[in-house]
């Protein structure tokens, strides 16, 4: 893999990313246009709270007296230089606010990813070369039912189980702020926060990918490159782990990358559960202090991080299949 | 040559419950000799191919199992054999070529480690020994720059070249035995007879016996030393290739190889037809056609194919052409150009002098009566959904006819076709695939057309049904009086149906004349060479002499 | 078709899906009868624990578990019906145009359903709820609006195979008009895997509208599963019950239609499995 051929397949990925940007910021400006009041007002914090001359200042600024085009350009002129605008509720710009909330989401979704990915592929590996025996149906049935259970739900039941009845994990937070631990000590002390939530959000993504990987494992079987490899005197397990495992790790990712939006959202309902102090945590509090401002900030900020995701996903995918070429 | 290098004793193999026939292969015993080529000939479901992966225990097992016999080689029960004693067998004595290489290799490795895999599996050498021999083998069956192509993946490569990296495979540790399953039926014709004679010389220069499965009796006059012909699981005929082809003992034999088409034109025109050309029902000038090309599924970029690259031809009223050509010479496109299923970029197609060729979906729809079609695959061409009646009727109702009266004609239309009337009321999956072609041709037919156009009709079918739908074609056409345009790949197909044959390459039509001629003296270079590539044309040019 | 409901009603999977179903199904539309008195009236002392004299105990305000359980199974699966039946018909449409002109229809929707697939569906939806004010309503919008995507790109997906089949060709030869076409000929065809995404989407819809209930976005004056376990969250320590009995309730019944909509689909698209 030329070196070149990846930048340049980067550049070509961040520029059809531009478009995506662009609607997300078209979108935050129609959902404004939606609330009720005019869009000042649903700035300045709906609740009231913000002063009079604030909001007479918003009005001037997005020049709502003239028409919705206009203010579009205005709106998107605003964000694209990254001037979210001001929380009220929390008296600060909110850009500041959402970055500093951004990394223990980057860190709890980058480990339920991983987990979920790692887990995923693993059990439904051993499940399609146990096809069929007991250990089979026992991982097909473990993983139909996690499939099914709300997100907020497995949070409280593992705290209800692993912090309350056993008192093993913490319930909430990322970090025990009384104890003020430096260095290792710090990491040991996040990594058990880490624990419950980063098992809570992956684990419908471990059953989604363990699904899917058990299926195309044993639709790889069915296929003529592998009654090759099986002509050619290799092994069972040089063909499972040469031929097929690759083979079938390209659907999984394609999908853990569609689903890497869907993670972020599940972050919300986690984080608000185990009161990590992430992004998701800040959309909950601003939901709840009518700081439509705030939220739609988080919403932008979020749909970036998906695409960059994405991007790193496909980057992936290029390196795992020879196939694609780049112009 | 008397020495057998693979015996197979009284072959067994039973298929599930669930399949239409208990026994996939019923009590087979068959020889291979040592430095011998044997054709192993039979149509689909005749359980060739299930012979030949049982001998390497690749079948699907459990489901499709062997149930009785014995495979012996070098003096050892190949079924008795543990997993492992099987696995050194297996790509070091004995090895197997598949019918399709671009899913037969795996399409993220390449095509040198796929090649490693095997020396690494069956010996002890070093790494750089192995590379070498590597690219000796690669050399031996004249693949292009052996050592650039190690590290090559499979879709960078052609179709001829993919082969001939599994042709490599089979011989990097020279095996006693190679069993190739239908190697040559997904290439095309000149690809085909390249593959062929370079499978005859490795075969000569090394010795090795080959068991080389096929449906097609050209191959095997081509390359076969003996034969044995199968049919429903059981062995019919068997005995050297002189034998069985000029003196077949079996009936089924004999009407496998009268179904071939023959190589001699069935419509040799009169004289007054040449000297009197007929006036053009259909008159193409420069028609071009290109797609925007993603490159397949897996590109990102956009590049544009050229398909069809300034074809002018005629088709002169109440006479059927041949558009013969190989995959990716434009001659489907250009009969969808025809049909309006596809709108050309520039030219003219003059229907009766009417230029339809820039018609819109709609400003087409009054010419639609005139052109019909007929598909190539019989299971995707029919609406499982719909009844085979409103199949055939569909055309006329759209045309205005009263669906009675559509419906009645319907199945007049399927009595022409030899098929039962009543069969209107049932649906499209009840029927075999040469049932279905007839249901095909008659909604074509049903409409009352000028040009009937069939886009390799009888490609998917087997050789004996083939036969049957190529009489009915020509039969209907003369009844009617029908211009018939006829895409094939196969002269030989060609040769039967078709008064005039068009050669088709690149996009353009680089010769065009009656079939008799064009059969006696081919002008252009390439169709010297596809009828030279023809399989079998010295042993059916011979039966023709007789 | 009758092989179609022999292979789905003999597997057993679908036949405990389809059995606990019929017991929501029943109690969601007989609610009134089942559970007369108000899910939100006050019938006892807070905190009573299960298999007293009531079923499942009361909640924080002495409110009867199990009478909002009932209540909400109505509201559940209310929403999510209407809700997937919206998103059902604005994919079906999306695709169906996208599918079948190709080109550039086919690209500017192909890209619209690519950007609703890529931004945080769920994050969109609270912010959906929290400007339209929570309600059914909103609640019916936002999952609506977060799930036609995957439909849309189904049936895309369908019908430009079903397109590239000879049958359709055959049709446009025999001089079909378009929209004849795509109702009679190609839409038909992809019922199929539109029933088991459909169903699939259900489940899917009952676990969205259980975490915005959860989130406190629910609609306020209908009693729902996420609201109840979102009320009981605070007294997970002593009132166990309050959190754990709504969540089975979800999780039982997400399962089931689960089951039924995997069963759907191997009795409709059999294939030798495993072979």
């Amino acid at each position: 893999m030329g070196s070149a051929r990846l930048l340049r397949y980067v550049v070509r990925r961040l520029l059809q990313a531009v478009p995506v940007v662009l609607g997300v910021v078209v979108l935050n400006f129609l959902l404004l246009q939606l609330a009720p009041g005019d869009a000042a007002t649903v700035l300045a914090g709906e609740a009231g709270g913000a002063p009079l001359e604030y909001i007479q200042q918003l009005r001037q600024r997005f020049g709502l007296d003239q028409p919705v085009l206009v203010q579009l350009v205005h709106y998107v002129k605003n964000i694209l230089t990254l001037d979210l605008g001001y929380s009220f509720r929390n008296a600060s710009p909110v850009l500041p606010l959402i970055l500093a909330r951004l990394w223990p989401t980057l860190l709890l979704m980058g480990m339920a990813l991983f987990i979920s990915v790692v887990g995923g592929v693993v059990l439904g590996l051993l499940a399609a070369v146990w096809v069929r025996s007991w250990k089979d149906h026992v991982i097909s049935v473990v993983a139909i039912i996690a499939y099914a259970m709300p997100l907020f739900w497995v949070g409280l039941m593992l705290i209800l189980l692993f912090s309350v009845k056993l008192d093993w994990l913490p319930t909430s937070g990322m970090e025990d702020a009384a104890a003020f631990y430096e260095g290792w000590e710090r990491v040991i002390d996040i990594a058990r926060h880490l624990i419950l939530p980063s098992i809570t959000l992956s684990l419908f993504y471990i059953a989604l990918y363990a699904r899917l990987m058990r299926a195309t494992m044993l639709d790889q079987r069915g296929l003529e490159y592998v009654t090759t490899a099986r002509a050619k005197g290799l092994t069972e397990e040089q063909i499972t782990l040469r031929h097929m495992l690759r083979n079938a790790l390209l659907p999984v990712v394609t999908v853990a990358g569609v689903q890497v939006g869907s993670l972020l959202g599940g972050s919300v309902v986690v984080e608000s559960v185990f009161a990590w102090p992430g992004l998701g945590q800040l959309a909950f509090q601003s939901l709840f202090a009518r700081d439509l401002n705030l939220l739609l900030g988080i919403f932008f900020i979020s749909s970036c991080l998906v695409v960059a995701v994405n991007i790193l996903v496909d980057v992936i995918y290029l390196l795992l299949d020879p196939r694609i070429r780049v112009g | 040559m008397s020495d057998p290098v693979l015996r197979i004793e009284n072959l067994t193999v039973s298929l599930p419950s669930w399949a239409d026939r208990p026994r996939a292969v019923d009590g087979v015993s068959l020889e291979v000799m040592r430095k011998e080529i044997l054709c192993v000939v039979g149509e689909s479901g005749s359980g060739k191919s299930v012979m030949c992966k049982s001998i390497l225990r690749l079948l699907p097992e459990p489901h499709v199992r062997i149930s009785a016999g014995r495979i012996i080689y070098e003096g050892q029960d190949l079924l008795a054999l543990p997993d492992e004693g099987m696995r050194s067998i297996r790509g070091g004595r004995i090895a197997m070529i598949f019918q399709e290489p671009m899913v037969a290799l795996n399409p993220l490795m390449t095509v040198g480690r796929q090649t490693d895999e095997i020396i690494e599996a069956h010996t002890t050498l070093r790494p750089a020994d192995r590379r070498k021999r590597i690219v000796e083998v690669f050399g031996d069956v004249r693949l292009p720059d052996p050592v650039r192509l190690l590290s090559s993946y499979p879709h960078e490569l052609s179709g001829g070249q993919r082969q001939r990296v599994m042709i490599a495979m089979s011989l990097v540790l020279e095996p006693a035995l190679i069993i190739a399953d239908e190697p040559t039926t997904a290439l095309d014709v000149t690809t085909q007879a390249q593959i062929l004679k370079l499978l005859k010389e490795l075969q000569a220069k090394h010795g090795t016996a080959i068991m080389f499965i096929t449906h097609d009796f050209g191959v095997v006059a081509e390359i076969a030393d003996r034969v044995a012909v199968m049919r429903h699981g059981a062995l019919v005929e068997h005995g050297h290739v002189g034998d069985v082809l000029t003196h077949p003992q079996h009936a089924y034999t004999r009407a496998l190889i009268a179904a071939v088409p023959s190589l001699m034109p069935r419509h040799v025109l009169r004289a007054s037809d040449t000297t009197q050309p007929k006036s053009n029902l259909l008159a193409i000038t420069d028609l071009k056609k290109s797609y925007a090309s993603r490159g397949g599924a897996f590109s990102l970029t956009r590049e544009r194919v050229r398909a069809v690259a300034g074809v002018c031809l005629d088709v002169p009223k109440g006479r059927s052409l041949a558009l013969v050509g190989e995959s990716g010479s434009g001659k489907s496109t250009l009969a969808r150009c025809i049909v309006g299923l596809e709108r050309p970029d520039t030219g003219a197609i003059r229907l009766e002098g009417t230029d339809i060729a820039g018609l819109s979906r709609a400003g087409m729809r009054p010419y639609r009566k005139a052109l019909q079609m007929v598909f190539q695959d019989p299971f995707a061409s029919l609406n499982p959904r719909w009844r085979v009646g409103d199949i055939i009727a569909q055309g006329p109702i759209v045309n205005g006819t009263p669906r009675a009266i559509a419906l009645q004609e319907a199945r007049e239309l399927l009595r022409l076709v030899g098929l039962d009337p009543k069969v209107a009321d049932r649906y499209p999956h009840e029927f075999s695939g040469g049932q279905r072609q007839r249901i095909g041709i008659a909604r074509a037919l049903a409409v009352k057309p000028k040009l009937i156009v069939a886009d390799e009709p009888v490609s998917a079918l087997d050789v004996s049904v083939q036969k049957q739908v190529l009489d009915l074609l020509d039969e209907l056409r003369t009844t009617f009086e029908l211009s018939m345009l006829f895409i094939t790949h196969d002269l030989r197909v060609a040769a039967h149906v078709c008064e005039e044959i068009a050669v088709m390459k690149d996009g353009a039509i680089v010769e065009h004349g009656s079939t008799a001629d064009i059969f006696a003296r081919p002008q252009h270079d390439y169709t010297k060479t596809l009828l030279a590539s023809v399989p079998g044309r010295a042993w059916q040019s011979k039966c023709a002499n007789r | 078709m009758q092989g179609f409901w022999r292979r789905f009603l003999r597997n057993p999977r679908v036949a405990l899906g389809l059995l606990w179903l019929a017991f929501i199904v029943a109690l969601a539309v007989g609610a009134q009868i089942f559970a007369p008195v108000s899910p939100f009236a006050i019938v006892a002392k807070p905190f009573e624990p299960p298999l007293g004299d009531f079923l499942f105990g009361t909640d924080s305000l002495g409110r009867d578990l199990m009478s909002g359980l009932i209540h909400g199974a109505r509201t559940s699966l209310l929403i999510a019906i209407i809700a997937t039946l919206a998103a059902v018909a604005f994919g079906t449409l999306v695709g169906a145009l996208a599918g079948f002109y190709g080109g550039f229809v086919d690209d500017a929707l192909m890209r619209i359903t690519e950007f609703f697939q890529t931004i945080p569906s769920f994050i969109f939806a609270i912010v959906l709820v929290a400007i339209l004010a929570p309600s059914g309503t909103s609640l019916v919008i936002a999952i609506a609006t977060v799930s036609w995507p995957p439909i849309a790109r189904v049936v895309r997906g369908e019908v430009l195979t079903i397109k590239s089949r000879e049958f359709v060709q055959a049709a446009i030869v025999a001089g079909q008009r378009d929209i004849a076409i795509l109702l009679g000929q190609v839409l038909p065809n992809t019922l199929s895997p539109l029933i088991v995404i459909g169903s699939l989407l259900v489940a899917n819809a009952i676990l969205i509208e259980s975490a915005l209930s959860f989130l406190g976005l629910g609609a306020p004056n209908l009693m729902s599963w996420g609201f109840q376990i979102g009320a009981g969250r605070p007294f997970l320590r002593d009132a166990w019950w309050l959190v754990t009995v709504p969540g089975v309730a979800i999780l039982l019944t997400v399962l089931s239609i689960n089951l039924v909509g995997e069963g759907l689909n191997d009795a409709l698209n059999p294939r030798l499995r495993d072979l």
